[in-house]
């Protein structure tokens, strides 16, 4: 069906009335206008998950002449009920740029030249298999993403530790969650989380932790408000290190210096047991008390190794240990009040209120990153607030399959779609389901991201695959991963949507198909897994990450792992990969049934899902009788841990007297190499800029929109001045969004990490300003 | 030839006659509302005679309670004012 002009006239008369509709009937929906039948077909709805953050929203693509023309929300997704952001609303643009990559290309003599697509796959197997058999099989690699598909994954974790051997497998999520999922395991044993978003209808206090959701999880915030304004007892508390569009929505903003959440949320647990608000039957019943180990150090060098080590504690131990938190003294390290402390600590330990904390990058992206997820949890322990609908400690994901894909499917180098490479009885599972020997799959893991860089940096690794993801851009400490990449006997592999600055380093560039150009499934926040269809053929020779790798796969000799066809293979990888997860407590839905449902939680247990884990009445799984069983744990209970306040890597001094602090906004998707071709998104936003506090912008003699020159030990950036913008930073600390190429801000940014979730710290490093 | 969108309410209780309604009508699509008691009418006519037979009919359906124009495009007038 072409578009011709008469057929675009009679679509905009109908999305003129549509809107009208919208605006004199709030909330009216158009979401069964592709089920009439006899209409002119002017338009065609299917369902997909958006693609711009984890929260899942459901919405509605419309196809007028195979080409992706509107979206809407989708009213039948519970996750958002209709509603998208302004990045879902805009999503189908960043399908059609200019400068879409629709060929191959590959570096020849240092131009990069056009070449059938089967000549760059040819090559790219040719490359595998000759670097394996000079260097050894840890010498290649692929760095993936929580953007991945879970087909996606599922494939590259299949060929690299199935088939080729090694554990180089890793993905940007390492970047944004892998704090949150050590964080689960060391608490619960088990990943995810153990609530939904239905707890927001719940909940009377919501406690926002280092996490801007009016921006970075807006939908979500909107139906926070529309609960507060809803009912009569509901309170929002955004507890930050900087004032943002959340703190201006919430009914009390509380700012804490960098760092020092891990001794607030101590000093929170001290008050609630120095004023008996602990739930006793809960914790006899379903708590145990642990440490670890201190002063554990922040993996700037190379080789880093930490293991951790847990000691069983009792009670009185841990009360000892949280006297050095009383709220008086956290007051002097935190700049928090000793009164706000007590008042965040009356809110949870109110037996009456039903308490969600929600967090995101602020906790993840944090050198004690696990810690602070620890002592979140131990809050609501104490008080026997969680796994019950609005009691609830929520991690929040930043990508579409964060959780999906790298967690679920296990696209990290000590994981596997069930367990861990170190566990036997986990590899045994894996060689059965992928059909090959058990000695294939390596017991040790290799390198999390940011040694996987140094590696290839150090020539440890000489190829590298990299899908969906842009580390040219988000890697920190740039500078040395780039000049890394481009060492003469680094071989790069980039298969993407857009040009981009990791492009530019590419050896090899493969066209990617893009969301719903392709059939798959993302995993969101919730645990609810979303599948969606082929909606638009994708442009050129672009095809899906999945299908590329299958194709190498084949190439290197592994028809029999790989052996789909190219109009059914979808269906057969999700169904192979449940398999891993077979079960009460993580059992997936079949095929037929995703492809029907605009998601489905996990664990999917006769035909039934499960909203909250851990609570008997609602968890299948829970087996010990009793009311709560943290099953993820060999004692069945959840762990309480004593962890310490320790320092940033890198803090202020004479020097270097800012904290540099880097995030995102609103209106682009990470690095913007998308949402900067979407032309309203664009325009709203159209470069970064540095957040300065005013009064520090008055010292420097700096006005708005002029240009200040960002410094660190590693590099610097000039960019202009944001004074009193969205954001406003406290005296002593800047922020910068990183979106904007042109301006590379991890360049000055710390590759310090967390020693037991390895995920670097961008919220925290040293810099100093200059007026450039 | 012009195109035309409005919005109709329906008479209360009629929307699913209102939609069969006005689905039989040559040259009218129609998009009910999932939720609300509205549907979006969008009328292609060929000419300036079937627009006015159009109308005629619209007016007579028992269903509609009102018709409101959210959008017109007419390839004569334009001509004209070109003219």
């Amino acid at each position: 069906m072409k578009l011709n002009r008469r057929r675009f006239l009679k679509y905009a008369a109908a999305s003129s009335a549509v809107a009208t509709a919208g605006a004199l009937f709030p909330g009216a929906s158009f979401g069964s206008w592709q089920k009439l039948k006899n209409n002119s077909g002017i338009i065609s709805w299917q369902k997909a998950p958006c693609r711009f953050c984890g929260t899942g929203c459901g919405v509605l693509i419309g196809v007028s002449d195979g080409r992706a023309v509107a979206v809407k929300g989708d009213p039948n997704c519970s996750v958002n009920k209709g509603l998208c952001c302004m990045k879902g609303y805009h999503s189908v643009q960043a399908l059609y740029a200019k400068d879409r990559i629709t060929t191959a290309k590959i570096r020849k003599n240092g131009e990069m030249v056009e070449v059938p697509i089967k000549e760059a796959l040819d090559l790219i197997a040719d490359k595998i298999k000759k670097t394996m058999e000079k260097h050894g099989k840890d010498s290649v690699a692929i760095y993936g993403s929580g953007q991945w598909t879970i087909p996606d994954g599922y494939v590259a974790s299949k060929l690299f530790k199935g088939c080729l051997g090694t554990n180089n497998v890793e993905a940007n999520a390492r970047l944004c969650m892998a704090s949150a999922v050590t964080g689960f395991m060391t608490s619960f044993g088990i990943d995810e989380p153990m609530g939904c978003y239905e707890d927001m209808d719940h909940a009377n206090v919501f406690i926002t932790w280092g996490n801007n959701m009016a921006e970075m999880h807006p939908v979500l915030f909107s139906r926070m408000l529309a609960n507060r304004k809803r009912r009569n007892n509901v309170t929002i508390i955004d507890f930050a290190t900087r004032s943002t569009r959340t703190s201006q929505a919430a009914d009390k903003s509380i700012l804490f210096r960098p760092q020092t959440d891990l001794a607030v949320a101590n000093a929170i647990c001290y008050e609630i047991i120095k004023n008996d608000w602990v739930n006793w039957d809960f914790v006899n019943e379903h708590v145990s008390f642990h440490k670890g180990k201190t002063n554990i150090g922040y993996g700037t060098q190379d080789h880093f190794a930490f293991k951790d080590k847990a000691e069983s504690i009792d009670f009185e131990e841990y009360k000892r240990f949280l006297e050095d938190y009383t709220p008086e003294k956290v007051e002097k390290i935190s700049g928090v009040s000793a009164k706000n402390i007590k008042y965040m600590a009356a809110l949870y330990g109110d037996p009456d209120l039903k308490v969600t904390s929600f967090w995101c990058m602020g906790m993840n992206q944090h050198t004690r990153g696990t810690w602070i997820n620890n002592l979140v949890y131990n809050i609501h322990l104490l008080v026997g607030k969680i796994s019950t609908p609005g009691n609830s400690p929520f991690s929040l994901t930043g990508q579409p399959s964060a959780c999906g894909t790298v967690r679920e499917v296990g696209t990290l180098t000590h994981k596997l779609p069930h367990g861990v490479v170190m566990n036997e009885h986990h590899r045994k599972m894996a060689a059965e389901i992928w059909d090959v020997p058990l000695e294939n799959i390596d017991p040790k893991p290799t390198y999390h991201t940011v040694e996987m860089f140094r590696a290839l940096d150090r020539g440890d690794i000489k190829f590298i695959w990299i899908q969906v993801t842009n580390p040219m851009v988000t890697m920190p400490n740039l500078r040395r991963y780039r000049d890394g990449a481009l060492k003469d006997d680094r071989f790069v592999v980039v298969s993407d949507v857009y040009p981009t600055p990791t492009t530019d380093v590419a050896d090899v560039i493969l066209p990617a198909a893009m969301w719903v150009e392709q059939e798959g499934m993302f995993g969101n926040s919730e645990r609810r897994t979303q599948h969606f269809a082929e909606i638009v053929k994708p442009p050129g020779e672009a095809m899906s990450d999945t299908w590329q790798i299958i194709e190498v796969a084949r190439r290197l000799g592994f028809e029999k792992q790989f052996p789909w066809s190219q109009d059914e293979y979808i269906g057969k990888i999700w169904e192979e990969y449940r398999k891993f997860h077979a079960g009460p407590k993580h059992e997936m839905a079949p095929y037929t049934v995703l492809k029907k449902r605009s998601g489905v939680q996990w664990p999917f247990v006769d035909g039934k899902e499960t909203r909250w884990r851990f609570n008997a009445k609602y968890d299948p799984a829970c087996t010990n009788g009793k009311d709560f069983d943290f099953y993820g744990k060999k004692n069945h209970r959840a762990w309480i841990w004593a962890r310490p306040y320790e320092p940033a890597a890198e803090f202020p001094d004479g020097e270097y007297n800012f904290w540099l602090n880097t995030g995102r906004v609103i209106e682009h998707w990470h690095t913007g190499s998308m949402t900067r071709r979407i032309p309203v998104l664009h325009n709203a936003v159209p470069h970064s800029y540095v957040e300065i506090n005013p009064e520090d912008a008055a010292e420097l003699g700096v006005v708005n929109g002029e240009m200040v020159k960002i410094i660190s030990r590693r590099g610097e950036v000039t960019m202009p001045a944001s004074i009193r913008g969205r954001g406003v930073p406290p005296r002593g600390m800047v922020f910068v969004p990183f979106f904007d190429e042109s301006y590379l801000i991890n360049e000055v940014t710390l590759d310090a990490f967390c020693p037991i979730s390895k995920q670097p710290d961008y919220k925290k490093c040293a810099v100093r300003l200059e007026k450039a | 030839m012009p195109i035309f969108s409005y919005l109709a309410i329906p008479a209360n209780g009629a929307k699913e006659m209102l939609c069969a309604d006005l689905a039989s009508l040559s040259h009218c699509e129609v998009i009910p509302s999932d939720n609300r008691e509205v549907v979006v009418l969008v009328t292609d006519t060929p000419d300036k005679a079937t627009e006015e037979k159009l109308q005629e009919k619209l007016k007579q359906l028992q269903t509609l309670q009102s018709l409101s124009l959210t959008f017109g495009y007419d390839d004569e007038k334009i001509k004209e004012k070109l003219r």
